[in-house]
């Protein structure tokens, strides 16, 4: 069924055709919309059979899933940021203990200074967690990645965080085919748990494991990933025969058959970056993108299928590996390896920072000439950067850089200075 | 001839069980079908209250369950001497996350069972001081406001033991850990810090919160027990002395647990919803002395010249306990 | 269900830890020898039959009594209970009441009609010569193991000292013929009347296979005292045997009693009994030394019976004794302090012990007699082959429980002798002593109080002074035992042990070790609250 609605409330109500079992929420921007309207459907009675669970924090909700999962309830929550971060000890538990849970991150940056607007540092702080990790980019896709998550999430008993960026997909409203229940119940069957607590059949989950078997335990965890990269197509194709669109998969290539320069990104600034490789292909550019969704497991083969026909490849990411430059580029790289290709990073769009079509088309341009630092940061501000920089070198109590910035750029008066 | 019924059972409850009491009035520990639920082969050290308290508890919740009982566990010695892989010792459905998370996962589990239509399964929490008084302090808090359906059980040692003995907020003022050397002015933990939890337990004004001993299983049983004919979030408090912590021989762990209690030094006490329902009433009082100069941990206290002060401020802390809960009984 | 490998396993697998090879020391099980039982003189296992008492068994108590002593209910009254001084739970609160209880077992056995079948015959015959507590004691263990036995008693009732040292008061005669009786009933025949004055006759008369001594002390000490002979100067012994043969007593007026042992009270409280104006006990030390019981000395007060200690007689006047005033020396021995002073006296008992007849011993071949005692070894076995002796005619304490346990230790080497076997003394087993004790598990008990007669009632005739227990109070005191040494099953080993390695085998199998797990720590020794587990190093 059609119908406009805010990202939050379309995925909040896919999750609910999800019939899960347990939900537990903690207030957190941008993820907040999400659990508010699924706690209103629990109370009031549209979503029968599930436990909304008001807790005191991210650390007790992924552990109130982390219980509800283990006891065989299908189990949901979401959080974003500073949230993801305070509950990364659970998290990691979650993944270890091959629990299912599905989990929204509204993508958001992590502070200090604290910001509550988007960029892809909190999810890809937990990519070694162990969670399978897909990205949306549009509002559509996020609801029907929750869809898949669960399933794909049963299948493997892992896992799944549904990343979404936060305020530009979580609030945008817009059009989204929500499915049928029908639909959504032949796709997805009833949660058959791999291990379970159960007086019936009591278990020990959860042992200590040292050396004579962890370095098997960790393995048996990656070639479950690695398995995941097999199922994730499987079930794309799947949930498109049910659905009749085409949703989830490792990665979206665009236009990239005879690209020499191809664009890697996550999440929503695809739109973006296709309506600029559109543009640029008009003008006759050899260009093309190539949107990641499932960042993990990390479909290596797939980047490099995509690429390999290229000269160039263009890594734009919302994070930053500090001192290292691309989080997401290192990954792109590691799937390049061996071909000689031009690999250029370029950190956007950090803490909500727009990314303007402009600035993709100066950047696409000059990566096509070649004529692109390793690392670039997108409309960076340089003259405050240095001034920062020169102050620092001058004064060694200089002030907080934060207040420094922003009276650089005149927000606030400089008084005394 | 029929023996004539009279009140006098040699031992009354006082031991684990009597012979002469009917079967029902006997402690679970005392039935040969006990559950066993933490079951030999552990690898706890030898005269663990904790591996002790952990089996009394969980089988008087297990005959309180018809078996119907899921537990979740907090990490530390507990977990870690219970389920090194490849071998567990318990015999009941379990779960181990994290050390601060007990609480929340055993509201999960707690929630899955009623999603499920399943309330005849009940679920208990379990963890050391450490994971309970303090990293694990804040889920404890949730799941009381939130009054869910969970006995949580916490088994004090007064420090964290599984680490290598650093004080937690449970350690007892004097008491050497090995991050409360005794050295210095205040040799020892200081005095004036830590925390009550089953206080501040009441303070949620959660259905039931209880304190209990080793040394004192049919109050334990009985306290267990009440825990599981209510519902919502109850917390129990069992004081498990540790041989190796406290620098205590392994044979005197019950006997520690008992002195505690018989000192004031840790009152025995249930309340419900907030108010003090009932307490246990010292039988042989005697003085802290007795109690600490049986732990290594206070050996700084005596010798050759007897810190006549500190022992008279830990006198003093039992004299206020005595005084607070009642613990003379009539007398007081 | 398909487990996640290593994070998930399966119940109950840390079984293949065999923590047992931590141990340093093991516990073990142990019976542990209660206080009671060793000091009991006639071998008593008291813990034991208070085991059975407080589970209301009373007759399986009551035949656990029989296998050392066929006296529970003479026992039960005559009875000094060293026993009770010994009970660890003295230092608790107070010993347990086992004397009352021993009594109320006795009772009602005769209540009840119990009785004790005799062995299969051997075809053996013993002589035994005395029908007092020892002789009888050891007809009745002699019979239980099958051997004929035929008791020779010079008097025309058996009971020994007990029937004629001990009033009525104090041992009413219907539970000592009741207890006699049953004896008698297991096919001993006791011949009344019956004096030995020559003991190889009488074995060759009776022909008889061995040979039990105990004709008992019975003839008072006299004292010669310079006298003007007006204050008529009796034998305790004596007034005690007219006093049983209901002959009339020349108690009267102001009865002294010379002497401080148990047959000086029983005198002396016998006159009140008779309505003597006064009855006074003198004796030449203190009230501390005096050989008498203290329940017997604080009766007596109770009833009237006045003491002079420090005091000797020396000389019998018209009407009035003359006694010289004594007092204690460095070393606690009286000495005379020439001050002298007047007792007015109606009659003067003595009471200065007895001594045994042994004319018939004197041509025995091999019985030697020193001091007015038989010389025996640690067997009561006489310098003569296939002769024993014991009670009061051998070097002992003399008293009842004594005697009776010279009749079963007599009547052991008998059975053995008969049998051609020697007897292996069993192992004395380590005493279970109050260091060993949990004692904290008892439940907190005051010892119930024995109903005694007021003593203005007690003055007025012979009814026992002290009262039986009833069923409630008999039980209750029973429980009031704290099996020293000896497990009462009460599950606290299986309890607190934190391995689960004590196996719990049922009622009344107690319990075992599983030292597959047992890391030794030791809890079920310290919490075990009768001391019945010890601590023994491994072998390592």
């Amino acid at each position: 069924m059609l119908k406009q609605t805010e990202g939050s409330h379309a995925v909040a109500e896919a999750v609910a055709l999800c019939r899960p079992e347990v939900i537990c929420a903690y207030p957190i921007s941008p993820q907040t919309h999400i659990v508010e309207a699924l706690g209103e459907m629990v109370k009031g009675g549209d979503l029968a059979r599930c436990e909304f669970i008001n807790v005191e924090s991210e650390f007790a909700a992924m552990s109130v899933a982390i219980g509800a999962s283990a006891a065989g309830a299908r189990t949901y929550t979401a959080t974003a940021s500073q949230g993801l971060l305070f509950m990364a000890e659970a998290v990691y538990n979650a993944a270890g203990l091959g629990l299912p849970i599905v989990m929204t991150d509204a993508n958001r940056a992590i502070g200090a200074p604290i910001n509550i607007w988007n960029d892809h540092s909190d999810a890809l702080s937990m990519r070694d967690s162990g969670w399978i990790q897909l990205f949306a980019e549009t509002n559509q896709e996020a609801l029907d990645l929750h869809i898949i998550a669960f399933r794909l999430a049963e299948e493997l008993s892992l896992p799944v965080m549904v990343c979404m960026d936060g305020f530009i997909l979580t609030h945008a409203y817009e059009r989204v085919d929500m499915p049928a229940q029908a639909q959504v119940d032949r796709y997805l069957p009833a949660y058959e748990p791999r291990q379970v607590l159960d007086p019936r059949d009591p278990v020990s989950i959860g042992a200590m494991v040292g050396p004579e078997a962890f370095s098997e335990v960790r393995y048996l965890a990656h070639a479950k990933q690695l398995q995941a990269l097999d199922r994730i197509p499987v079930l794309a194709a799947e949930f498109a025969a049910i659905f009749g669109r085409e949703s989830g998969g490792l990665v979206h290539p665009y236009r990239t058959e005879d690209a020499e320069t191809i664009v890697v990104a996550m999440g929503s600034v695809m739109g973006t970056i296709k309506d600029v490789v559109d543009e640029m292909r008009a003008g006759g550019a050899a260009i093309g993108a190539l949107g990641i969704c499932s960042y993990r497991p990390a479909p290596l083969a797939a980047i490099r299928a995509a690429v390999e026909g290229a000269k160039r490849v263009v890594v734009v990411e919302k994070s930053l590996a500090v001192g290292l430059g691309g989080i997401l580029a290192t990954d792109v790289r590691m799937a390049m390896s061996g071909l000689h290709l031009h690999g250029y990073t370029v950190i956007a769009g950090l803490g909500g920072r727009p990314i303007l079509k402009s600035s993709l088309h100066r950047l696409f341009e000059r990566a096509g000439r070649d004529d692109l630092e390793h690392v670039t940061f997108l409309d960076l501000n340089w003259d405050v950067v240095n001034r920062v920089l020169d102050r620092e070198r001058a004064v060694r109590r200089s002030g907080s850089i934060a207040e420094n910035v922003l009276r650089d750029v005149g927000v606030t008066s400089t008084p005394g200075v | 001839m029929e023996p004539q019924i009279i009140k006098f059972y040699q031992t009354g409850s006082f031991a684990v069980g009597n012979r002469l009491l009917d079967d029902s009035q006997r402690s679970v520990q005392a039935d040969m079908r006990r559950s066993n639920s933490l079951n030999s082969g552990h690898r706890a050290c030898q005269g663990c209250g904790e591996a002790l308290g952990a089996r009394y508890a969980i089988d008087a919740a297990m005959q309180a369950t018809k078996n119907q009982l899921i537990a979740v566990n907090a990490t530390g010695c507990l977990e870690v001497f219970s389920t090194p892989y490849p071998e567990t010792s318990w015999q009941l459905p379990w779960i181990h996350s994290l050390f601060g998370n007990a609480a929340a996962v055993a509201t999960g589990v707690a929630a899955a069972m009623r999603v499920k239509g399943r309330e005849e399964v009940r679920v208990i929490a379990q963890g050391g001081d450490g994971g309970t008084t303090d990293i694990g302090f804040g889920c404890l808090s949730g799941m009381f406001e939130r009054n869910d359906d969970v006995l949580y059980i916490c088994y004090d040692n007064e420090g964290y033991m599984n680490t290598g003995v650093q004080r937690s907020s449970a350690t007892p003022p004097a008491a050497r850990t090995s991050t409360t050397a005794t050295l210095g002015a205040d040799p020892g933990n200081v005095f004036g810090q830590g925390k009550f939890v089953p206080a501040i337990a009441m303070a949620h004004e959660i259905p039931y919160v209880a304190t209990a001993s080793v040394a004192y299983l049919r109050d334990l049983e009985a306290k267990v027990h009440r825990a599981m004919s209510l519902r919502g979030a109850r917390y129990l408090h069992i004081f498990v002395p540790c041989p190796l912590g406290w620098g205590a021989a392994s044979e005197d762990t019950i006997r520690l647990a008992r002195l505690v209690v018989e000192t004031g030094l840790f009152p025995l006490f249930e309340a419900e919803h907030g108010e003090v329902t009932g307490r246990y009433h010292i039988r042989n009082r005697v003085p802290v002395e007795e109690y600490l100069k049986l732990q290594k941990r206070y050996a700084h206290l005596f010798g050759k010249r007897p810190a006549v002060d500190t022992i008279g401020r830990i006198q003093a802390m039992a004299d206020r306990n005595i005084r607070r809960y009642g613990l003379l009984g009539e007398e007081a | 269900m398909e487990k996640p490998f290593a994070i998930t396993l399966d119940v109950g697998s840390s079984l293949a830890n065999k923590t047992g090879s931590w141990r340093t020391h093991r516990p073990v099980y142990v019976d542990r020898l209660p206080p009671c039982n060793n000091q009991c003189p006639a071998g008593e296992n008291v813990q034991a039959w208070l085991y059975l008492a407080e589970e209301g068994r009373y007759e399986e108590a009551w035949r656990k009594i029989m296998e050392e002593n066929p006296f529970p209910a003479i026992m039960g009254r005559v009875c000094y209970h060293t026993c009770e001084t010994a009970c660890n739970r003295g230092a608790l609160d107070e010993a347990v009441g086992i004397n009352g209880v021993e009594r109320f077992l006795g009772d009602q056995a005769i209540k009840y009609q119990w009785r004790v079948e005799a062995g299969a015959p051997t075809g053996k015959r013993v002589l035994v010569v005395g029908a007092g507590p020892a002789g009888l004691s050891c007809a009745y263990h002699l019979a239980r193991r099958g051997h004929a036995v035929t008791v020779l008693e010079g008097s025309d009732k058996a009971g020994g000292m007990v029937r004629y040292s001990i009033p009525k008061y104090r041992m009413p005669r219907e539970k000592l013929n009741a207890e006699i009786r049953r004896i008698v009933d297991m096919g001993v025949e006791i011949r009344l009347n019956s004096p030995v004055e020559d003991l190889c006759a009488a074995i060759a008369h009776h022909g008889c296979d061995a040979t039990f001594v105990a004709v008992g002390a019975q003839r008072g000490r006299h004292l010669q005292l310079p006298s003007t002979a007006r204050v008529p100067v009796l034998d305790a012994v004596q007034i005690l045997r007219d006093l049983e043969r209901e002959e009339a007593v020349p108690l009267r007026g102001r009865v002294i009693v010379y002497g401080g042992g148990n047959t000086a009270f029983d005198v002396a409280r016998s006159a009140v009994r008779l309505g003597a104006i006064e009855s006074l006990v003198v004796y030449r030390r203190t009230r501390e030394k005096m050989p008498a019981h203290r329940s017997e000395i604080r009766e007596a007060l109770e009833e009237g019976v006045t003491l002079r200690c420090l005091s000797t007689i020396t000389h019998v006047g018209d009407g009035v004794l003359t006694a010289e005033r004594m007092e204690l020396d460095a070393k606690g021995q009286p000495q005379s302090t020439g001050e002298t002073e007047t007792i007015v006296a109606t009659t003067l008992v003595l009471a200065l012990g007895q001594d045994a007849d042994l004319g018939l011993l004197s041509g025995v071949p091999g019985v030697r007699v020193a001091d007015g005692l038989v010389e025996v070894d640690r067997n009561l076995a006489t310098g003569a082959v296939g002769i024993w002796a014991g009670g009061d005619i051998v070097p002992a304490d003399r008293n009842a429980t004594v005697a009776i346990g010279h009749g079963k230790k007599a009547a052991r080497q008998i059975d053995a002798f008969l049998r051609g076997e020697v007897l292996r003394r069993p192992v004395k087993h380590e005493l279970a002593s109050a260091d060993k004790m949990n004692t904290w598990y008892y439940s907190d008990a005051p010892r119930a109080i024995r109903p005694i007669l007021e003593a203005v009632r007690r003055t007025s005739g012979f009814a026992e002074v002290v009262g039986d227990y009833d069923e409630g109070t008999a039980l209750y005191e029973a429980r009031r035992c704290m099996s020293c040494g000896n497990c009462f099953e009460c599950d606290n080993c299986y309890g607190v042990c934190p391995d689960n390695a004590v196996i719990k085998l049922g009622p009344g199998k107690r319990f075992e070790f599983n030292y597959d797990y047992c890391k030794g720590c030791g809890v079920c020794i310290s919490e075990c609250p009768c001391g019945a587990i010890a601590r023994i190093p491994e072998a390592i």
